[in-house]
């Protein structure tokens, strides 16, 4: 254990006896500690330098079956003391709640090492991340002349550690590092519209990052083949998903398939477990026991300790994530998927929730989908979880000729989740494992597409 | 209501706090800042002090609360800016902060000395009214309150929640250039959820208000808790035989204050004069220009008394503002922030917002509206042949670059004939910023500003905003229906 982290676990044991002493039944508390470092540049220069670090608790505790919520970012003893006598006091006025207690055991006690931090990210300057975001916005500026403009390149490094504690003789901590950098260059339509794309990469492991080149230049393609993007006929067709824009797909099967949805009965999945909710080709996992990965955890944000769960296996809802909270709601045992923030209750989360692989590449789904659109980006918020109504704005390419052909923007997708979760006809093999939810291409029988 | 107040919370920066920031302690932060040869410098000192409370299944769920407080210390170099920020207030944690931002330069700097004086504001709210003085009893009354209401509605009604999250936020800015503003801004926001079930047929639908109120918020009928409890049962219930929307393009008409999210995307974002200085707008260069129908009068105004959107000073310190942005169609200004001020050699407009003392400030919105014309409201529904009426929204985003916009509609109704004939399924409405605004062909004489509800996010920076709009009528839009 780090020296920090066996710091801020002292620091959240210590508030967590606190708490009891000021008359609390029970309490929990997190710790977080974080320190960023940001470099942007925009067309060579140097455009914002931030460096800080911060700490923050926060709490829940329990007295008489009622409980409170806060959070702190002033860590002096003194005050400290006085902040947990407010929460004591401030716990008065809820009301009991015989479900909300602390989970019965079944505490985390191993802690599986996950590779979660890089020692070499901690030696980076500002300096480091200034070169590698200009080396990356050159790549792209230099990557075609149709390139005029740039919303600039941005590099990040975040270090952090966090420390839960609780009454009953719990306490865990972790800490973890990542770095990712980011390219939006621009061009220009001759009617003065402007395109403009992105391209990014980020690991835990500074080792594991694509160069700076492969980013710009993959930002680059991604922003020249939008050039001449226009509104397409309204129609039925099929669609692709990239496999960056599926991620709000698999996304979205998460927010419908939490304890959170089902007991608030705002998921349209209720009563659905153990049938069919999607096509056969469509297994979403969530594992939190990843090595390295961006959502990795040894335990829960209620201590208990985490666990691969198969959310869909081959079509059929099997597991819904929860907490211990929502899983007592529903009569059910969490399935250690407590996510928790400095400033909340606890909720049920995902860790690294994403959509299995199949086994063709995305090129054969392209050739073989004549007339499909690709979807390359999507906006706006239009999906309706109680119902599963989707409809979304969308840009990206017709399949002409087997390829990639005419770019289209302006123009909306729509269907309901339910029958596009069952239209799941293709599955790519290109999963990777960049952020904390992740998807292969996948192609979708039919969708309509507004436009003229 | 008889009420019990106590103090408020008081910011530990203030004058008499255990940690008063005086023009001495200024002065040696700024000048720490500009040490290495920064342009201009500003300290941004943030106290932020909330509660909430929920209720759920007839229960408060949750009562919470929080404190942050810290100091942001900006430096700027030409285009270029060094931030740093911390959460101690001691000398040596403020010293550092200070030079860390100072950074971004390299060289020295001069050894003149600032001349600070304090700019008192204009107050655009009372912070006196601020509810976090009464006891929390008094907000656990209101989310009671709209859960019977709700409840009494319809037998319907299978879950209602309702929340209450208060606010007071007391910041002080100094900047290099000598100005020195303090402000306490409150804020409150109410909503509340239900889902209703009919059979196998379930939706929800929600309703919310607020501002830089107290609890007089609640006392008008149309905003009482009870009002917001019936309204989300209202929508819920109407939504509830939704049939599918349309797809394709067609005229829809925009009901009054809501809105207002479609100028928000549509023209706001794009006005924002960061994205002008960098010519990365499609609005870049266009001043002076026509860029909407003439009838079409928009405006960004931090003024508004009370309103969710209000500010007395922006987060660089200048004053709140009433900026006309377009004029009849034509194109006048755009949103500053002291950066792109400078830039374009224009007065800062009292833009330059940000979320927290964690990050630097940026051009953004405060209350958008699009003033009213002079159409009566139900002529303009008649005039629709078929089309869409558009009345709540749950959101939007746009895309800066190309101007391509959507809103996602959350209550809307077809029209055949002029008249409303059926309520339609949730769908998102897309269009392109600058050609959607040349659309516009009537407008209401029932200009309305939204119930303060609106959050905006860019950069990752989330600020409280407000919009308003009369019934509008436009010619043609996609409505991403399934309805082929």
């Amino acid at each position: 254990m780090s020296d920090l982290v066996k710091e801020l676990c002292e620091v959240a044991t210590r508030v967590a006896e606190l708490c009891k002493k000021k008359g609390a039944d029970d309490a929990e508390v997190l710790v977080r500690d974080g320190s960023e470092l940001t470099a942007k540049v925009r067309l060579g220069k140097p455009e914002l330098l931030q460096e800080a670090g911060s700490r923050a608790v926060g709490l829940r505790l329990f007295a008489d079956l009622r409980s409170a919520v806060t959070y702190t970012s002033d860590l002096r003893p003194e005050a400290l003391e006085r902040w947990v006598e407010d929460a004591v006091a401030l716990a008065k006025i809820s009301e009991p709640d015989e479900l909300n207690t602390l989970p019965d055991g079944g505490f985390a006690t191993e802690m599986p090492d996950l590779d979660l931090y890089d020692p070499a990210c901690e030696a980076l300057q500002a300096s480091d991340g200034l070169r590698v975001a200009i080396a990356a916005e050159e790549a792209a500026m230099a990557a075609d002349p149709r390139i005029t403009n740039s919303q600039g390149a941005s590099w990040s490094r975040v270090l952090g550690g966090s420390a839960f504690a609780n009454t009953a003789g719990f306490v865990g901590g972790v800490r973890g590092s990542y770095v990712s950098f980011s390219v939006e260059p621009v061009c220009d339509e001759p009617d003065g519209k402007k395109r403009n794309g992105s391209w990014w990469t980020g690991s835990r492991f500074l080792s594991a990052l694509d160069s700076p080149e492969a980013v710009g230049l993959e930002a680059a393609r991604r922003t020249v083949r939008q050039l001449g993007s226009k509104k397409i006929d309204t129609g039925d067709r099929q669609i692709i998903f990239d496999a960056e824009v599926a991620r709000s797909l698999v996304s979205m099967v998460f927010g419908v398939a939490n304890g959170s949805s089902f007991y608030r009965k705002s998921t349209y999945l209720l009563d659905r477990e153990g049938s069919e909710v999607a096509s056969k080709l469509v297994t979403i996992k969530d594992d939190p026991h990843m090595l390295r990965g961006p959502g990795s955890k040894p335990f829960d944000g209620d201590g208990l300790p985490t666990r691969q769960n198969v959310i869909i296996r081959e079509g059929v809802l099997d597991t819904v994530l929860c907490d211990t909270y929502t899983a007592r709601k529903l009569g059910r045992a969490s399935t250690g998927s407590a996510g928790r923030g400095v400033g909340g209750s606890p909720g049920p989360t995902s860790s690294n929730l994403y959509l299995v692989a199949g086994t063709e590449d995305a090129e054969q789904i392209i050739a073989s989908s004549e007339g499909a659109l690709y979807v390359t980006s999507m906006m706006g918020f239009g999906f309706n979880s109680v119902t599963g109504d989707f409809s979304r704005g969308a840009a990206g390419f017709l399949i002409e000729d087997g390829k990639l052909g005419r770019p289209v923007s302006e123009v909306t997708i729509s269907s309901n989740l339910d029958t596009m979760l069952k239209g799941i006809d293709r599955v790519g093999n290109d999963l990777v494992f960049r952020s904390s939810v992740s998807s292969p291409t996948l192609r979708i029988a039919n969708m309509t597409v507004a436009g003229n | 209501m008889t009420a019990t107040t106590s103090e408020l919370p008081q910011a530990p920066f203030a004058k008499g706090g255990a940690n008063e920031i005086d023009q001495a302690i200024a002065q040696k932060l700024l000048a720490e800042a500009l040490s290495a040869g920064g342009d201009y410098a500003d300290l941004y000192f943030e106290y932020r002090s909330s509660s909430d409370f929920s209720l759920e299944d007839q229960k408060i769920k949750n009562v919470g609360q929080g404190v942050s407080m810290g100091l942001g210390v900006r430096v700027t170099k030409g285009d270029a800016t060094g931030y740093a920020y911390c959460e101690v207030l001691s000398m040596e944690r403020m010293l550092k902060a200070a030079k860390t931002a100072g950074q971004i330069a390299s060289g020295g700097g001069s050894k003149q000395a600032i001349s600070i004086e304090e700019i008192r504001p204009v107050l655009r709210y009372q912070v006196d009214n601020s509810s976090l003085r009464l006891p929390p009893e008094h907000k656990l009354a209101l989310l009671r309150r709209a859960d019977v209401a709700a409840r009494a509605a319809s037998s319907r009604v299978v879950k209602v929640e309702a929340s209450f999250v208060e606010q007071l936020r007391e910041t002080l800015v100094i900047s290099s250039t000598g100005r020195m503003v303090r402000d306490r801004q409150p804020m409150m926001r109410f909503g509340v959820h239900v889902v209703v079930e009919d059979g196998a047929k379930r939706q929800s639908g929600s309703s919310g208000g607020g501002g830089r109120k107290g609890l007089e918020y609640f006392d008008a009928e149309s905003t009482s808790p009870e009002a917001h409890g019936r309204e989300a049962v209202r929508v819920a219930e109407a939504m509830l035989d939704a049939r599918e929307a349309p797809a394709g393009a067609m005229e829809v008409v925009l009901g009054a204050g809501d809105s207002g999210i479609l100028l928000h995307e549509a023209v706001g974002h794009g006005l924002e004069a960061d994205f002008n200085r960098k010519g990365t707008s499609n609005y870049s260069g266009q001043i002076g220009n026509m860029v909407a129908s003439e009838l079409c009068t928009v405006v960004d105004d931090g003024t508004v008394e009370d309103s969710r959107g209000a500010i007395n000073v922006d987060d660089e310190g200048n004053l709140g503002r009433n900026n006309t942005l377009i004029e009849k169609g034509k194109l006048v200004g755009y949103m500053h922030d002291e950066l792109s001020a400078k830039h374009f050699g224009v007065e800062p407009s009292g833009n330059g917002r940000r979320q927290s003392f964690h990050c630097m400030p940026l051009p953004r919105m405060t209350n958008t509206s699009l003033l009213g014309g002079e159409h009566d409201p139900k002529e303009i529904l008649e005039s629709v042949k078929y089309g869409v009426y558009a009345l709540k929204f749950s959101g939007g985003q746009v895309n800066i670059s190309n101007g391509d916009f959507v809103f996602s509609l959350t209550e809307g109704y077809l029209i055949e004939d002029g008249k409303l004939t059926a309520p339609l399924k949730g769908v998102n409405l897309i269009g392109n910023g600058p050609e959607v605004l040349r659309k516009v062909v009537m407008l209401g004489s029932d200009f309305q500003r939204s119930d303060g509800i609106w959050t905006c996010g860019k950069d990752g920076q989330s600020v409280p905003v407000g919009v308003g709009t009369p019934t509008i009528k436009i010619s043609e839009i996609t409505v991403g229906g399934t309805k082929a």
